[in-house]
């Protein structure tokens, strides 16, 4: 045995041992491999290449397009709701603009011009109805915010009534749409809007433009009417000729002629303007803190500025935090009493539950599965139809079987009163908790896992087990040293599989599940059909999703991605 | 090699039966005995039974019928990882997700070895097959060739007194399959282990075997060493199976002891030695290796009975000439000649008379 003619690496000639030394020496070659024409052998087998990888982006497109548009593009638009938050700085833009900085630790309210800006802000969003949708979102962060602004909403003309009145009182004109579309608005457009109005057309009204110059001398007031004319025009289709403005206007214009001097305006409806700025000096007068404080004391509370400047980025992590029992505090995040944190329990019962199911698939699953793959066709494909059998049935049904055999006056339940095991007062309890969701799961999810653990199986040669019988080994050893770990890469495949079904599994916990047998994803549902909160449910969702990308990332690095086969 | 008495052979199986589906029999009443040592190729068609007989004596298998005796004790109730066979398997069946040495310790755990002793002997059993260096690969890094030492050496590593090998070598090409046909020659003479060693190559067979059993319907047709396997077949199956053989048939005309006279079907008279053939007017396939054809009549007995062929073919195939002729009716008569300095030539279309040693020319059963 010594000589050394006979060892495959002495060999000369063609030997396949020397085939791939002689490879593995082309290989080590300097300087790229060049094809005949002299270019270098990667770009010409690119080019070769490159009709078929067409040809085969062609042929996947219409998926790919089908799932982009259908499937990625509203995922990841729902995702992104768990952090988008513009609708306080949309609704209240004045409001967060002032509020940027105010320092909410110092304890005091915020300044006049912060109060100016909401009443501003929710004078325009009550017009257009957008502060009860505000109100809704704010109070996912601080209960009370709804019915808080809700109610501002309704009294905001308790304050600006005060002002509405003493310029009617001062002159009728004030009441009237034409002297302030004259005061405001652009001649030309005035004409257009006469023009369209006589016309009695349907269609496009003339845009309200504001007239030169009449921002300068009232800042505030163009900006209040031209919102109004504007908004008048769009959504009640009148002509804000005719339409006597809100009474934010007068408001506006008030504090304009407080500040502005008008002596030397000399447009449309001067002496108007100038006689009610000699008047205004006299006029009654509310500071807005005040009004706002009439109408709902809780605008004095530093808890709803906290809360109102906390959220008025555009972009919040207050969904995040809130799918971790955390909330946002002054002082940074913190977690939330102890009575108020439900989703950390709820995402370890999902985690708990996914792996006890994924458990029993395993325990139940690896012996039928090593049983078809050794019986002879014909048997194995019986058992196969008798495996795959609950595919074809509908999952409500299974479940809903489920729900008659385990419940306490179910089949399960006679049969025991009735072997007297279990006496008829006392019936156990298997539904409508975590035992009935583990049970109905266990068994929907097991043709997932009996099928990639069975193709592997198949793979795995009998010689193997032979060998390591002929080599000593008792059926235990053979199995547990040879065997099993060959099947490893089944059990991983069915795992994976049947873990990531489990844990954003809805349906059967929805049915089965009671209080104690519920998922994260049916809170999910619940917060995207019943309570609307998206953001919170885009939250949980993108939690959900960055579990599982974990755990199959620390299944790659511990059992190896390369190890799970689904066959072959 | 002497038949062994069944009563001292180290491997016997005592009128084995064997049959699957209770219908028919894959191995019909085996009868073998191997005496220590021995070397014995089980060699046939597939679906001989040849596999068959093998796994029943690894204990994959049970006999349906008879006994297998090993080392006097018979061993049909014992499990097969009691009964101490080294075995080598076609697909080598190293176990993939272990190291060579995991592979070769395997074994050696299993009997509840030390580490130190386990170590030493794989490293013996690695030297043996020269693959010391690869003992961290695992057997996916292997080729061929290696995959089989590998799994030779796991087969012998435990010291079996007896081991099987399934065709071992059916996945390699040629020229390894003749080096490590040589090796496993070797390695078994210096253990002292015996071989039972199945395949359906014949060249393997002959030059590896210091027995070859012949397997075919599920019956040894023949068990002898190779020299007379080839020189002797006893029947026509065995001739046929056995080396590249010529085949006239006919009728016995005349017999007498160790001389028989045959009638072929063309008409002609040949002389032939009767191996089963007994009474005068019996068919018979006469069986004439190629090599011991002879056309030069100086060569030839005085009065040998000499047959008219023509040269239909020609072929020169380096050391030997493989010249195909018609005679007696048989267009597909070989005759194969020494390339020597002195050797003629045949041309295609020469007429010539051909003619061999009585002795060299069997008479088989038809």
């Amino acid at each position: 045995m010594s000589d050394a003619s006979t060892d495959p690496d002495k060999i000369e000639g063609p030997t396949p041992d020397n085939a791939m030394r002689a490879a593995a020496a082309a290989d080590r070659d300097d300087g790229p491999m060049l094809a005949a024409d002299g270019t270098p052998l990667k770009r010409s087998l690119a080019r070769s290449l490159r009709v078929q990888k067409m040809r085969a982006l062609m042929l996947i497109a219409p998926l790919l397009i089908f799932v982009l548009v259908t499937f990625i593009a509203p995922i990841g638009d729902m995702l992104f709701r768990s952090v988008e938050n513009q609708i306080v700085s949309e609704t209240l833009p004045r409001t967060t603009r002032a509020l940027a900085d105010w320092d909410s630790t110092s304890g005091d309210l915020p300044e006049e011009r912060v109060y100016e800006g909401l009443f501003y802000d929710l004078f325009i969003a009550e017009a257009r109805k957008e502060h009860t949708r505000l109100g809704t979102r704010l109070n996912y962060e601080q209960t009370g915010m709804s019915s808080l602004f809700r109610r501002s909403g309704r009294s905001l003309d308790d304050v600006s009534d005060i002002y509405l009145d003493q310029f009617e009182d001062l002159d009728e004109a004030w009441d009237e749409g034409r002297p302030w579309a004259e005061l405001m608005g652009d001649p030309e457009w005035i004409a257009e809007q006469e023009a369209f109005d006589a016309a009695e057309d349907e269609g496009q009204m003339p845009r309200f433009q504001l007239r030169d110059g009449i921002e300068d001398v009232l800042p505030r007031a163009a900006s209040t009417y031209e919102t109004f004319a504007r908004f008048a025009q769009v959504e009640d289709e009148d002509s804000p000729l005719d339409e006597e403005p809100w009474g934010l206007v007068h408001t506006a214009l008030y504090y304009d002629l407080m500040e502005a001097d008008v002596a030397s305006y000399d447009g449309p409806q001067a002496d108007l303007l100038q006689a009610a700025d000699a008047a205004v000096g006299g006029f009654e007068s509310v500071t807005f803190k005040e009004g706002l404080l009439e109408i709902d004391e809780d605008w004095g509370s530093t808890e709803t500025w906290t809360t109102l400047q906390m959220y008025s980025p555009d972009y919040t992590s207050g969904y995040f935090l809130n799918a971790v029992d955390m909330q946002k505090t002054a002082d940074g995040p913190a977690l939330r009493d102890a009575d108020e944190r439900i989703y950390g329990l709820l995402f370890q019962r999902t985690l708990f539950m996914s792996l006890v199911i994924t458990f029993s698939c395993i325990m139940l699953g690896y012996p039928v599965a090593y049983l078809l793959s050794t019986l002879p066709a014909r048997s194995a494909n019986l058992l196969m139809i008798l495996v795959l059998l609950p595919f074809w049935t509908s999952l409500l049904v299974r479940t809903s079987a489920w729900k008659v055999m385990l419940q306490q006056q179910g089949v399960i339940n006679d049969v025991l009163v009735w072997l007297g095991l279990v006496g008829d007062g006392s019936r156990l309890v298997m539904i409508n908790n975590q035992f009935g969701t583990i049970v109905a799961m266990t068994h929907i999810l097991l043709p997932f896992m009996i099928l990639p653990m069975y193709s592997v199986m198949s793979t795995i040669p009998p010689s193997y087990v032979r060998a390591a019988k002929s080599l000593g080994a008792t059926n235990i050893t053979a199995f547990r040293r040879v065997y099993f770990p060959q099947s490893v890469p089944g059990i991983g495949a069915g795992s994976i599989l049947v873990f990531i079904l489990a844990i954003g599994y809805y349906i059967t916990p929805e049915i089965v599940g009671g209080t104690t047998g519920t998922f994260i994803s049916n809170r999910i549902a619940y917060h995207i059909s019943s309570s609307l909160n998206w953001g919170l449910a885009a939250a949980l969702g993108s939690i959900l999703l960055v579990v599982v990308l974990v755990l199959y990332w620390a299944y790659d690095r511990i059992v190896g991605i390369d190890n799970v086969k689904l066959g072959g | 090699m002497a038949q062994t008495a069944a009563s001292d052979a180290f491997v016997a199986f005592e009128r084995v039966q064997k049959s699957y589906d209770g219908e028919t029999l894959v191995v019909k009443d085996l009868n073998l005995a191997m005496p220590k040592g021995e070397f014995l190729t089980m060699l046939g068609p597939s679906g001989s039974g040849k596999t068959t007989c093998l796994m029943m004596l690894a204990g994959f298998e049970t006999a349906t019928h008879g006994e297998i005796k090993l080392d006097g004790k018979p061993i049909n109730n014992i499990p097969p990882h009691k009964r101490g066979i080294g075995m080598v398997f076609q697909n080598y069946a190293l176990f993939p997700h272990m190291s060579v040495a995991e592979n070769l310790a395997f074994p050696l755990e299993v009997r509840g070895m030390s580490k130190s002793e386990r170590e030493e002997k794989i490293n013996r059993a690695l030297d043996m097959v020269q693959m010391r260096a690869f003992a961290s690969r695992r057997p996916a890094q292997l080729s061929g060739g290696q995959q089989q030492r590998i799994a030779l050496a796991r087969a012998l590593v435990f010291e079996p007194e007896l081991v099987l090998m399934d065709e071992p070598l059916g996945a390699l090409d040629k020229q390894l399959r003749e080096n490590l046909q040589f090796e496993i020659t070797n390695l078994a003479h210096q253990l002292g282990i015996t071989v039972v060693y199945v395949t359906h190559d014949q060249t393997e067979a002959l030059t590896m075997s210091d027995r070859v059993a012949v397997f075919d319907d599920g019956r040894i047709q023949q068990l002898a060493p190779p020299d007379e396997l080839y020189e002797k077949p006893q029947n026509s199956f065995v001739a046929q199976f056995i080396g590249e053989n010529n085949t006239l048939e006919g009728v016995i005309e005349e017999i007498s002891g160790n001389n028989c006279t045959i009638k072929l079907d063309s008409g002609e008279i040949i002389d032939a030695l009767p191996v089963n053939v007994s009474a005068k007017g019996e068919r018979t396939k006469v069986s004439i290796r190629p090599e011991r054809v002879e056309f030069n009549k100086e060569r030839l007995q005085e009065g040998a009975h000499l047959l008219k062929a023509t040269v239909k073919e020609f072929i020169y195939m380096g050391d030997i000439f493989r010249t195909r002729v018609s005679v007696a009716g048989n267009e597909d008569f070989i005759i194969k000649t020494r390339n020597a300095p002195d050797q003629r030539r045949l041309i295609p279309g020469e007429e010539l008379e051909i003619g061999w040693l009585a002795e060299d020319c069997r008479a088989l059963d038809a």
